[in-house]
This record gives C-alpha cells, sequence and structure tokens, in this order.
C-alpha cells in the first residue's frame, strides 16, 4: 500500500477491482464502510462476480476476466478526453512533459525492440530524450508530438466506451459512471483510492493492470495524498515482509536486487543501481545503494565483510536467470533438482497445474516439509481415491515432516499491508514437538556449517564466515533478529556536515536508515526496516492510537516503513509551493524553514520546494512516470493482451496480430503452452478466488472454519446452469485441458453472461479452498486445472483467467 | 439477584411479580445489526461459536452460501443471503444475520411452561436458562421469528443470550466484539435508534428511499433491530416477517384460557361436591331391591 | 378372559377387559392430565413431580396420551352402537335439572347409559381423537417440525380446549360415579346389584331379566 488501512476513511471515492476486499480482507474492509459512513464516500466494485464487496457497493460494473487494462485504459482515455485531470498535479508530479525518445516506437500491439523468437524486448529504446546536460528534455507546453502526454493519449484513444463494452463486457453506462465518479476525484480536495489483489496480479498481465491503476490515480492527483494512493491488499499476513525481506529469488532485502551473472564487477553492479538524477536538484534517493548494500553485507558477514572482498559481494552467487516458483518446478520436471525445502509453502495446492506438480515432487529424492499442518503436498504420494489418485508404489520421493509453530504460538514482528512492523507475543505455547521455522533453521544452519568446517567443500566461505552473534547459535530470538534487521552502528558514525561529532557511537542501535554508512561501519539487515528498533527499544510494539487531526495518522502505533511514514509520496499532497492542497487532510507542509506535519515527510526534510525537487525522490526524474521506461517486460505503456486461454483466441486491439494476442513478454515453457486449452473444447472463462470463511488451504484444518464452508462448490450463472441442465445443489464437473474437479454447484444470479466481441462468454467461479486433507469435505485441489503460465515481470501465475468446461454429473 | 444488570423484568411460567423496586437502574440495551454495512463474512456466526462453546456438525453445501443451512442448538446466529434483483434491475445481495431478536413482548416466553427457564431481564436480553428448560418445544411455536431450537443432545431449547454473561460484566456481545465491518453494534436501545436514523439518512442519499429501521411495534420492538435498505420490504431479507406479533393463538392459550380454565375445573368439582352434600347420594334403597325382585321373578315366571 | 358367573341378585355389568381397558384409561389419564395440567397453568405447576419433575413429565406426556389414547379407543369403540342419542335420552337432557335433584322418578327409563353418560362419552371420545391429534402436532421430538408453526399454534389451542372439556367431562364422570352409590363396584367387580340396575336404568334391567336375555 501507498497508504494504510485507516487511511482509506479519508477517500470520497473507492474503486475496488482486481481484488475483493471485503471478501478477503474484511477486517480491513472497515475503513471502507467508514468512509462510506462518515465521509459520504462512494463504493465501486468491478468485478467479474457480484462479490461481497459489491454487495455493499454502490455501483457494481461486472467485466470479462482478465480485460482490465481495457477498462482502465478506457478511464484514462475518458480522464484525457474529458481534462479531468488535476493539472498542478501531473505538471509538476509526473512525467508528461518528458519527451521521449524517436526511436521508440508502438505498432500491433508491439513496442519497438522485440524478439518474437525470445519472447523479450531490447528496451534501450524506451526512455527519454536527453539534452545536451544530459537531464531529460521536456516541454511543459505539451506541444511537442513526443511528449509522454501525447503518446499516452495517442496510446488510449483506442480504448473507447465502445471498445471497453465489446472487450470488457461492462455496460457502457456503468462503465461512464464509474469514469465521472473517478473523475470527480481531479478536484485537489477530493481523493480515490483503488485497492486491489491478486485480481490483478494473478494475470499474465498482472503488473501492467497495476500501473494501468496507478496511472489513473496519478492523472487524478491521487497519489501521496490522505484518502489516495494506490492500495495492494496483501493476502498472508506477513507477505508484505516476505517481499520487504527480498524472499523472492532475484531480490535482496529492501528491494536491492541480486546481481546477474554478468555483473561480475561490484562498482558496475552499484553504478547501475545508484542511479544519478535525470532532472536538475532532485534526490534519486537511490544513490545510497551502496550505503544499503554494504551494511546488509556487514549484517551478514560481519567482519569477514572487507573492502578486499568487496563486502562480501563476491560471496553472493549470481544468477544466470530466474529461480521464479515456476521455473523452480519445471526444472524438478526435468529432473534437474534433487531435494526440496518446503518451508511454510503448500505447492501442491497454490502452484498451477497439480498434475504437474505431483509430477515435478515425484522426482526428487527428497522432500522436506516445514508446516504446522499435514499439508497436501506433504502427502502428494499418497492415494486420497480420485481427490489424489497417485500411485505411492511409483513415488520414491523421501518426505520429512517438520512440525513448526504458527504464527499465534511466537513472538515476533508482522509486516501488515499497510507497511506497518506490528510486534505481537505468543498466545499459547507450541503443540507437541513442533518448533519454530527460525530453530529449525538455525539447527540446519549449524549442522551444515560444522559439516563445511570439518569436510570442507566449493566455498565455504559464504556458509562458514557467516555472521552468527546469537545468544544461543541453535536458537536465536526474534528480538535479536529484530534488533539485527534494524542495525547498529558497528564504529563511531559521524555527521557529514561536521565530522566531529558523533552521531551514532559503536555498537548502538540505529535510528534510521540515514544512518548507513557505505564504508563499513554500520549494519542493517534490511534498510527499510532501519529505524524499527532503536537505542529508544521495540517502536514495532507500541500501541498508542492517538490520532491528533483526526484523519487516522496514528504515527505511535508500531512501527512503518519507510522511516515510520505512514502514506508513501506525501510530499505530493502539497502544491509546488508546499501547501496543502486539501487543507482538510493536510499529512505534511513547508513551514518556510522544514517539512513537518503529521506524517514523517518523504521528501528532504530541510528542501525548499522553490528548488524544484519532485516528490517521487526514489525515482531518478523526481517525479511519478506514466512512462515506465525499461521498467516492465511488455511495453512502457500497458497495452491490454489476452489471457494465455482466452474465449476470444484473438485479441480485440489487435485481431490481426497473433503475436499480440497475448503478453508477448511473457515466459512460458514448452510442455506448458502444449497443455494450454482452446475455446472450442473449453468454452467457459473460470476464475479462482477466496472465500471469506477460509484462509488458503489452511482453515479446512479447523473445525469452525469447515462448519462455516464445508464443502467445495463452484459458481455459476442462471442461465448457463439452465443451458447445462444443473440446479442449485448438484454436482459438477469442471475440466480443463489439464484435468477436472467435481464440486457442488452454486447457481447465482451474480454471475451473469456477457456479451463479448457480440459472443456469448459465461464466467465460472471456483473457489480455492478445498483439498484432501482436513477436517471439512474431502475435494479437489482447484489448481488441478489452472495454467503455467506467469506475469512477464514477476511470474506470478495466471489463476484468474481461463478455459473450462462445466459439465453436468 | 447476582448483577443488577441482570434484574429479571420477566420470567416464564410465573404468576407473581419480579422484584421491581430497582426498575430503573437498568437501561435498555440493543444490539443493531447494520444490513447495508454487513458483507456476510460470517464472523459473527465464528465468534457465537467460540465464546459460547458450540460445535455445530460440518455439514455440506446446498447450492448457497448459507452454512450452516439453519439455526440450530448449535448455532445460534446464521447468515442468510438473498440474491434480489431491484425495479431497476440492479442486483442486490441482502445478507441478514438471522437469530434471536429479544423482543420486548417475548412469544417464546409468554409459551414457556417452566417456572423461570425463559427470563427476561431488565436490560431487555431474553434469556434461556437451559437447567430449568423441561424440552417441551412450546417457545418454538411462541416465537414469531422462529428462533428456538432444541437440541438432540439434552432435549433443552437454546438460542441467542445477547451474550448476558458478557454483558452482565459490561462487556459487548461477542458477536459485536467481532464484527469486522462495524455492521453490528450495540449499547442503549435509544442511541441505536439514534446511530440507526443518522444510517437511514445515508442510505436515502444513496437512493434507497425505503430504508428504515426494524423494531417492530408487534412484539413491543426489539432488542436486536436491523437496518434495512428496504424497510418498507422485510420479506426480502429471506423472509423477515413485515409485521411480527405474539400469534393470538398463543395469546389465547397462554393468556385468558389459562384462568377460565382453571377456573371452570375447579367450579366443576366443587358444584359436584357441594351438589352431593345438598341432594345426597343416588341409591338404589331396599325398596329398590325388591322391586327389582319381583320384576326379575315376573319375567322369570 | 373368563368372567365370572355373578350370583343371581346381580347383574353383570362391565366385562373383565371393559374393566382392565377402563382402569388403564384412568390411570393413564391421571398422569397425562396431571403433567398436561402442569405445563398448562404455572399454579399447576407442581404436578410435574409425580412424573419426576419438569422434564420427565415433558417427555413422558406424549407417551402416556398416546397409551391413554390407545387403551381408550379399544375400550370405548365397541361402545359406539350403546351411546346412540334416542328421543327418550333427549327428554332426559330436558329434565336436567330433576337429576341434579334427586328427582329420579321424573325422568324416564334409560338403557345400559342414560343420556348424560352417552353425552359424556361421545364428548370422550372427540377430546380423545382432537387431543390425540393435536398432541401428535404438539409432539416436538417427533412431528412438530414437519408442519407449519401456525398449525402447530392451533393444535396448542386445541389440544388445551379439548383438555379442559375431557378433564371437565371427567369430573363429571368421576362426581357421578361418586354419587351414584353402586356404580364403583360396577367397574371394579364388574356387577351391579339388580335394585341398581332398576333404579338407574331400568330398561337395561328389563332387558337383562328377559328370559331371552342369553342369561
Amino acid at each position: 500500500m501507498t497508504n494504510h488501512w485507516v487511511d482509506i476513511k479519508n477517500a470520497d471515492v473507492v474503486l475496488i477491482m482486481g481484488g475483493n476486499a471485503a471478501e478477503a480482507h474484511p477486517c480491513g474492509f472497515k475503513w471502507v464502510v467508514e468512509a462510506k459512513a462518515h465521509n459520504k464516500a462512494r463504493l465501486i466494485v468491478v468485478d467479474p462476480r457480484f462479490t461481497r464487496s459489491a454487495s455493499v457497493a454502490d455501483l457494481y460494473v461486472p467485466i470479462r476476466p482478465g480485460t482490465d487494462i481495457v477498462f482502465l485504459g478506457g478511464v484514462i482515455n475518458y480522464l484525457l478526453s474529458n481534462d479531468a485531470i488535476q493539472h498542478e498535479y501531473v505538471n509538476n508530479y509526473t512525467d508528461l512533459s518528458f519527451i521521449v525518445r524517436e526511436d521508440y516506437a508502438f505498432a500491433d500491439g508491439l513496442y519497438s525492440g522485440y524478439d518474437a523468437d525470445k519472447h523479450k524486448y531490447d528496451r534501450s529504446t524506451w526512455d527519454y530524450e536527453r539534452g545536451p546536460d544530459g537531464f531529460v528534455k521536456s516541454d511543459p507546453t505539451l506541444q511537442h508530438p513526443r511528449t509522454v502526454f501525447n503518446l499516452m493519449k495517442q496510446h488510449y484513444a483506442r480504448y473507447t466506451p465502445d471498445m471497453v463494452a465489446s472487450a470488457c463486457g461492462s455496460p457502457q453506462d456503468k462503465f461512464l459512471e464509474v469514469c465521472k465518479l473517478l473523475a470527480s476525484t481531479s478536484t485537489p480536495t477530493r481523493a480515490a483510492t483503488i485497492m486491489y489483489a491478486l485480481g490483478w496480479t494473478q494475470h499474465s498481465v498482472g503488473s501492467q493492470m497495476i500501473r494501468t491503476g496507478a496511472m489513473v490515480q496519478l492523472l487524478l492527483g491521487n497519489i501521496g495524498v490522505a484518502g489516495g494512493g494506490m492500495n495492494a491488499l496483501r493476502g498472508h499476513s506477513n507477505i508484505q515482509g516476505l517481499t520487504d525481506l527480498g524472499l523472492l529469488s532475484n531480490l535482496l532485502p529492501g528491494y536491492m536486487t541480486l546481481p546477474s551473472q554478468a555483473e561480475q564487477d561490484y562498482a558496475a553492479y552499484i553504478a547501475a543501481r545508484a542511479l544519478k538524477p535525470l532532472r536538475p536538484n532532485q534526490m534519486s534517493y537511490w544513490q545510497n545503494y551502496n550505503r544499503f548494500f554494504v551494511s546488509l553485507m556487514k549484517s551478514w558477514w560481519g567482519a569477514a565483510a572487507t573492502a578486499d572482498n568487496h563486502w562480501g559481494y563476491d560471496y553472493l552467487p549470481k544468477l544466470d536467470k530466474s529461480y521464479d516458483m515456476l521455473q523452480t518446478f519445471e526444472m524438478m520436471t526435468e529432473g534437474k533438482v534433487n531435494g526440496y525445502l518446503c518451508q511454510g509453502f503448500n505447492p501442491l495446492a497454490a502452484a498451477p497445474n497439480k498434475a504437474q506438480m505431483t509430477a515435478a515432487l515425484s522426482k526428487l529424492k527428497f522432500l522436506v516439509i516445514m508446516d504446522p499442518l499435514a499439508t497436501e503436498t506433504s502427502e502428494f504420494w499418497r492415494n486420497f481415491g480420485e481427490h489424489n489418485d497417485v500411485d505411492a508404489a511409483l513415488i520414491e520421493t523421501e518426505v520429512f515432516r517438520l512440525p513448526t509453530t504458527c504464527f499465534a504460538e511466537e513472538d515476533g514482528a508482522m509486516v501488515s499491508s499497510a507497511r506497518w512492523l506490528q510486534w505481537h507475543w505468543k498466545g499459547v505455547e507450541p503443540p507437541g514437538e513442533s518448533k519454530s521455522d527460525i530453530s529449525i533453521m538455525a539447527g540446519l544452519y549449524t549442522r551444515i556449517r560444522r559439516l563445511y568446517e570439518t569436510d570442507g567443500g566449493a566455498v565455504p566461505e559464504p556458509v562458514v564466515k557467516l555472521s552468527w552473534p546469537y545468544a544461543r547459535p541453535a536458537e536465536p530470538t526474534p528480538e535479536e533478529l529484530a534488533r539485527e534487521y534494524n542495525g547498529k552502528a558497528l564504529a563511531d558514525v559521524f555527521d557529514p556536515k561536521d565530522p566531529t561529532k558523533v552521531l551514532r557511537k559503536a555498537g548502538e542501535q540505529l535510528a534510521g536508515f540515514g544512518e548507513l554508512r557505505e564504508d563499513g561501519s554500520t549494519s542493517s539487515g534490511c534498510w527499510i526496516y532501519c529505524g524499527a528498533w532503536t537505542e529508544a527499544g521495540n517502536l514495532m510494539a507500541r500501541r498508542d492510537n492517538s490520532d491528533p487531526t483526526g484523519i487516522g495518522q496514528s504515527r505511535n502505533w508500531a512501527w512503518s516503513w519507510p522511516a515510520n511514514r505512514r502514506v508513501m509520496y506525501n510530499r505530493a499532497s502539497c502544491d509546488p509551493a508546499g501547501k496543502p492542497f486539501n487543507p482538510a487532510r493536510s499529512l505534511v507542509s513547508w513551514n518556510g524553514k522544514a517539512w513537518g506535519g503529521v506524517d514523517v515527510p518523504d521528501f528532504k526534510a530541510d528542501e525548499d520546494p522553490a528548488g524544484g525537487m519532485g516528490p517521487f525522490i526514489m525515482n531518478p526524474e523526481g517525479v511519478a512516470r506514466f512512462f515506465a521506461r525499461g521498467g516492465m517486460a511488455e511495453g512502457p505503456f500497458p497495452e491490454h493482451y489476452e489471457p494465455f486461454e482466452s474465449p476470444l483466441g484473438y485479441n480485440p486491439l489487435h485481431p490481426k496480430e497473433p503475436r499480440s494476442t497475448q503478453n508477448p513478454a511473457a515466459r512460458i515453457f514448452k510442455r506448458d503452452r502444449e497443455a494450454l486449452g482452446k475455446v472450442d473444447a473449453f468454452p467457459h472463462v473460470a476464475t479462482t478466488y477466496r472465500l471469506t470463511e477460509h484462509f488458503h488451504y489452511w482453515t479446512k484444518h479447523v473445525r469452525l472454519n469447515a462448519v462455516m464452508q464445508p464443502e467445495q462448490f463452484v459458481e455459476i450463472g442462471e442461465v448457463l446452469a439452465k443451458d447445462l441442465g444443473v440446479k442449485a445443489g448438484d454436482r459438477v464437473r469442471v475440466s480443463s485441458n489439464r484435468g477436472f474437479i467435481k464440486a457442488v454447484a452454486v447457481v447465482t444470479k451474480r454471475i451473469k453472461p456477457m456479451t463479448i466481441e457480440g459472443k456469448t462468454v459465461h464466467t465460472v467461479g471456483i473457489p480455492i479452498h478445498w483439498g484432501f486433507k482436513g477436517v471439512a469435505k474431502p475435494g479437489f485441489l482447484a489448481n488441478t486445472l489452472t495454467p503455467v503460465v506467469g506475469d512477464a515481470n514477476s511470474q506470478t501465475p495466471e489463476f484468474k483467467a481461463f478455459l473450462v468446461k462445466v459439465e453436468r454429473i | 439477584m447476582a448483577l443488577q444488570s441482570l434484574d429479571i423484568k420477566q420470567r416464564s411460567a410465573t404468576t407473581t411479580s419480579p422484584p421491581g423496586v430497582r426498575a430503573e437502574a437498568t437501561v435498555e440495551l440493543a444490539k443493531l445489526i447494520d444490513t447495508t454495512k454487513c458483507i456476510g463474512c460470517k464472523a459473527c456466526q465464528t465468534a457465537c461459536m467460540e465464546w459460547n462453546d458450540l460445535r455445530d456438525e460440518v455439514g455440506d453445501c446446498n447450492g448457497t452460501y448459507d452454512n450452516p443451512r439453519d439455526l440450530t442448538a448449535e448455532s445460534w446466529t446464521v447468515m442468510r443471503f438473498a440474491e434480489y434483483e431491484n425495479p431497476k434491475g440492479d442486483l442486490e445481495w441482502l445478507i441478514r444475520k438471522d437469530g434471536c431478536m429479544h423482543c420486548a413482548d417475548p412469544g417464546c416466553l409468554k409459551a414457556c411452561p417452566s417456572p423461570g427457564a425463559i427470563v427476561q431481564y431488565a436490560n431487555g436480553i431474553v434469556d434461556f436458562h437451559e437447567e430449568h428448560c423441561i424440552g417441551c418445544g412450546y417457545c418454538i411455536a411462541g416465537c414469531p421469528f422462529d428462533v428456538p431450537r432444541i437440541s438432540k443432545k439434552d432435549n433443552k431449547a437454546y438460542k441467542c443470550t445477547l451474550c448476558s454473561d458478557r454483558v452482565a460484566v459490561g462487556l459487548e456481545p461477542a458477536c459485536v466484539k467481532t464484527c469486522p465491518t462495524g455492521a453490528i453494534t450495540f449499547g442503549t436501545k435509544q442511541q441505536m435508534q439514534h446511530d440507526a436514523a443518522e444510517r437511514v439518512v445515508d442510505l436515502k442519499s444513496r437512493g434507497f428511499e425505503n430504508a428504515g429501521l426494524y423494531d417492530p411495534a408487534g412484539v413491543g420492538g426489539t432488542h436486536v433491530m436491523y437496518v434495512l435498505h428496504h424497510a418498507d420490504q422485510p420479506g426480502l431479507y429471506n423472509g423477515l416477517p413485515e409485521r411480527p406479533h405474539v400469534s393470538a393463538m398463543v395469546r389465547l392459550w397462554k393468556g385468558a384460557a389459562k384462568p377460565l380454565a382453571l377456573g371452570g375445573l375447579l367450579v366443576a368439582a366443587l358444584a359436584g361436591w357441594l351438589n352431593y352434600v345438598r341432594v345426597g347420594p343416588k341409591e338404589a334403597d331396599a325398596d329398590d331391591e325388591r322391586a327389582a325382585e319381583r320384576a326379575k321373578e315376573r319375567t322369570d315366571g | 378372559m373368563a368372567d365370572r358367573i355373578p350370583a343371581p341378585d346381580l347383574l353383570p355389568r362391565h366385562a373383565t377387559r371393559e374393566r382392565l381397558l377402563h382402569w388403564l384409561v384412568a390411570v393413564a389419564f391421571v398422569f397425562a392430565a396431571a403433567s398436561g395440567l402442569a405445563l398448562f397453568h404455572p399454579a399447576l405447576f407442581f404436578l410435574t413431580n409425580l412424573l419426576g419433575g419438569g422434564p420427565w413429565s415433558a417427555l413422558l406426556h406424549p407417551f402416556v396420551g398416546l397409551a391413554m389414547a390407545l387403551a381408550f379407543g379399544l375400550f370405548a369403540l365397541p361402545l359406539w352402537e350403546l351411546n346412540r342419542l334416542t328421543a327418550g335420552d333427549r327428554i332426559w337432557l330436558d329434565r336436567l335439572r330433576d337429576v341434579v335433584d334427586n328427582r329420579d322418578e321424573r325422568l324416564p327409563e334409560a338403557g345400559k347409559y342414560n343420556a348424560g353418560q352417552k353425552v359424556l362419552y361421545i364428548a370422550t371420545v372427540a377430546c380423545v381423537a382432537l387431543l390425540l391429534l393435536s398432541g401428535l402436532l404438539l409432539w416436538r421430538r417427533y412431528f412438530s417440525g414437519f408442519f407449519a408453526v401456525g398449525v402447530v399454534r392451533f393444535a396448542a389451542v386445541v389440544h388445551a380446549l379439548a383438555a379442559f372439556v375431557l378433564v371437565f367431562a371427567t369430573i363429571v364422570h368421576v362426581a357421578a360415579a361418586v354419587w351414584v352409590k353402586g356404580s364403583i363396584r360396577a367397574m371394579t367387580l364388574g356387577t351391579v346389584t339388580l335394585g341398581w340396575a332398576y333404579k338407574h336404568h331400568r330398561a337395561w334391567f328389563r332387558e337383562m331379566t328377559r328370559p331371552s336375555s342369553g342369561r
């Protein structure tokens, strides 16, 4: 979230799209209810199904799964055509006036630089034009034909209300109502928030859907203001923490990145990331990358991280390719993976195409499961009738199950969607032989280190030299780890303005990432968390909910990264002179000498606004980008591409160009491409989702949740049900090209047939929560049906739009 | 009387007055369920099961979201989902948390034959005391909302207590505590009516012209009230009664019939006895026996 | 079972089967009525103690009632013909005042059952039938769930009303048995004296003493 849960109450318009906050985030949804009840907010829900969120919405608009870019592109077109944009905001705080390179091109759904064989772009032409001073050229009059403004206008001119109606199936009058409501927030005193979740991320163009939403918000001046923002609702309670700490195959903590194989040179690695400003007097905060990086390396390898080994850079693996989940399982299927440590993850249920997942796991020599529950993955080899029809005799994988504690049985911090690190205390002692994940990992590490020490091995240094400063090496405490990721001074840290002044004495906890140094005198396990546990103690454990101005800014409740800042880009809530656009909901402002307010300014604290520094300090431009430059795999402006299993088989925007039917930059393995189904055999559009009554595949192990939603079902509309001769409560079989499930049919008015490009398309809703383990009625894993193809940037699988066939049993 | 807030106002099958000296000490409380804020998440159902230590059966799906499908002795509240297409052609998903309404004039209490098995506290809560319940099921016949259920396990009647145990010590009911959207609130009945009025204004501004509070006068008002988008058509919400009242049959059965019948029987017994005392027995005397002998001999002749 | 041959100065009034059934009905009635009245009026709730307390009363009442209805059916159905009202019965009923005041000589001759007994019989049959039907509807454990709540409420009123009439009738019945001396032996020993029959049921007496009566 750029903003935070409580701040949603400040919104005037709430758009829930690509998510179902009431269903999946009912507790946070209270702030939407609050906005409606006490801020007269209007709630819009755009979803393939009339959801629980829609049940309390002022306006519900149906949409065909996977066409959100068409819808939002249509909104952009509307806002630009009707001049419903926040001019002062976009002119000053975005790249609207910047001029794009002449060799940048877009035609037939493809951008310049496309390599059709590799399904990849050379992104070098996707950039701004530079002036002789090295800075980006701009035309504040917006007359130049290659300003971002004109290119964007041209790009989205094709996204007409007719195209929205035809491609998305959304009724035009409802679509225009959405446009009008959103446009009403282009005035400086009104704000709209967008709430989204896996309904956007789980598409082959998921990242671009989110970007399109962000572009709408930028046009309306809704980023950085109270009641605005792009608010990603994270699914697992600590999944925000997972990404923050870089638990993805290509990331380091704090959104730093692992080097690629080509980046053997440390200086070049840093230079490519410590970006110099692209406009005069811009902050370009990533210039401090080396401070964050060296401090991380000092935290990992302590005294062993020295200038000689580039602070441990030499110990880091250099990636030859991404090792994301889909890639790893592909390698497993190919027999290239021997063992798999599966920690807090149930891939048989959570990964696409269960049959292939079973095949992949069957190729392993050993599989270690660390989980509080007896997951499906841990018994993938056991026959559970038609729900898991495998022959155990043919599977040789040895499975070890290590029972872990669950969140309620341990202390620690969890990071909410709002970026708040909230410390929690254990509620009960863990049962039986379960151990915390920390303790299991520490046990593994200390044993492996001993093996390296006694038996040696290739490149032992990264393991044997790892800093392990915990009082009980086999049992690091959450407190020790928290202090470690905050970071401390390893030597006295001096004030750069006055080198005689000691800011932080050796051994003290650091107060914030401003104190990090590139000379090895500081350590921090995750720079964005620096400030969470300072000399003042554990700030994550704070529970003061006082709210001085009544806009939900409780700065002394827990601790929010970065720097306890609650609303990111909050400098953009003020006009260029530093006065709040909306004084009634002021976050920060310039008082003539410094920035201050109820939030921590996302800006240089003493920077005079007259200097023209932009509010988007992480970008070298200092402003927000409509034109993503090389930041996205499939192009600088989001373009609609059909899901990999499309009911049309062509892209309505480019009916004649098969290369741009689906995301041209998406990676799909041969086996998985062959497993895709076609509309003639699988005529129904399926989308998977979660229900309030359950949490993923966990709560089917819990009696109370099982009572609330006992049995697997799928949702179909009344028209399709009639066509199939199915009544509510009948059992149906849903098959894709990869397998089938059987479930009870919920026949509902909440899913209606849509007319897409003149053709009737039925949507089938498939809740995911059942499986062959637990106390709820046994069922099929929904991912038996789903295709193995991910978003081109994040490789998040396309669970939200694929093809199936529903039949009566 | 252990707790002042649980002073008893009415007690089933009891003909004498409850303690009345402190009648004004406790204010009437109410739970307000705002169906327009409710997302049907069933957290209230779970909280109810947890607080009251209830574990219903793991049932099955019958093609709706309603689980458990109905109120049971182990499910004191359930969500009822209704899909309604309004005259404008827009779909509305009307979700109602069903359970005891805690009527000011409770039909269950009126019907209950067991002294003290059903009580109404001064704060308005209607509570079942299962230790006095005899399992006859009259409360079910008496209830205008079809709420009480008899357990198959122990043959006692159960329903929502409005968490009388929590309320007695100044806490809100478990469902209120847990409701994530604030759709369920709890306070004095007056405050809840005030809050509801505020909600109605907001709803009218959103085009729900018939929004209103459901606090039916037919049962003297309730201590569980609903804010409805369509207060003119409560039946849309899975058959919420439009004009609930204690049935005339129940009033007759447990009202006038009681003293009249009892009186009638007493009078009959007394009259029989007094007449006996007055006129003496009907007895065949020696004359009759002789006459009978004679008559018999004649015929035997 | 064989009926004893009565002495010559006695007339057989009720066969053994009849007497046994009558007393079964009577015992069942006492328990059903006590538990029923206990649930009907709080002032009589103490009567639940007769069946072991409230829950036992509620549990047993329908079973006892069912037993009573069955026994009563067996008892009463063979008596159907004997209890048809005749022209003479109407005169008897018109002269109820004479009945009450013990001026029996002014009453028409009665058959085996006089008009009062017949009315009682009819009322009892009707009440037991109604109680049985409404009782089944009210039997929460097995049946109530199958019926609309309105029907159950109606059944409750019918049950209460029928029970009232039945108890009322029974009070009259018992009062009459106490009042008309020599009656109780009819239902205990099975016989009445000739004089008793002659006085209270003269038409029956004649019938019984006719040679063709088959004695």
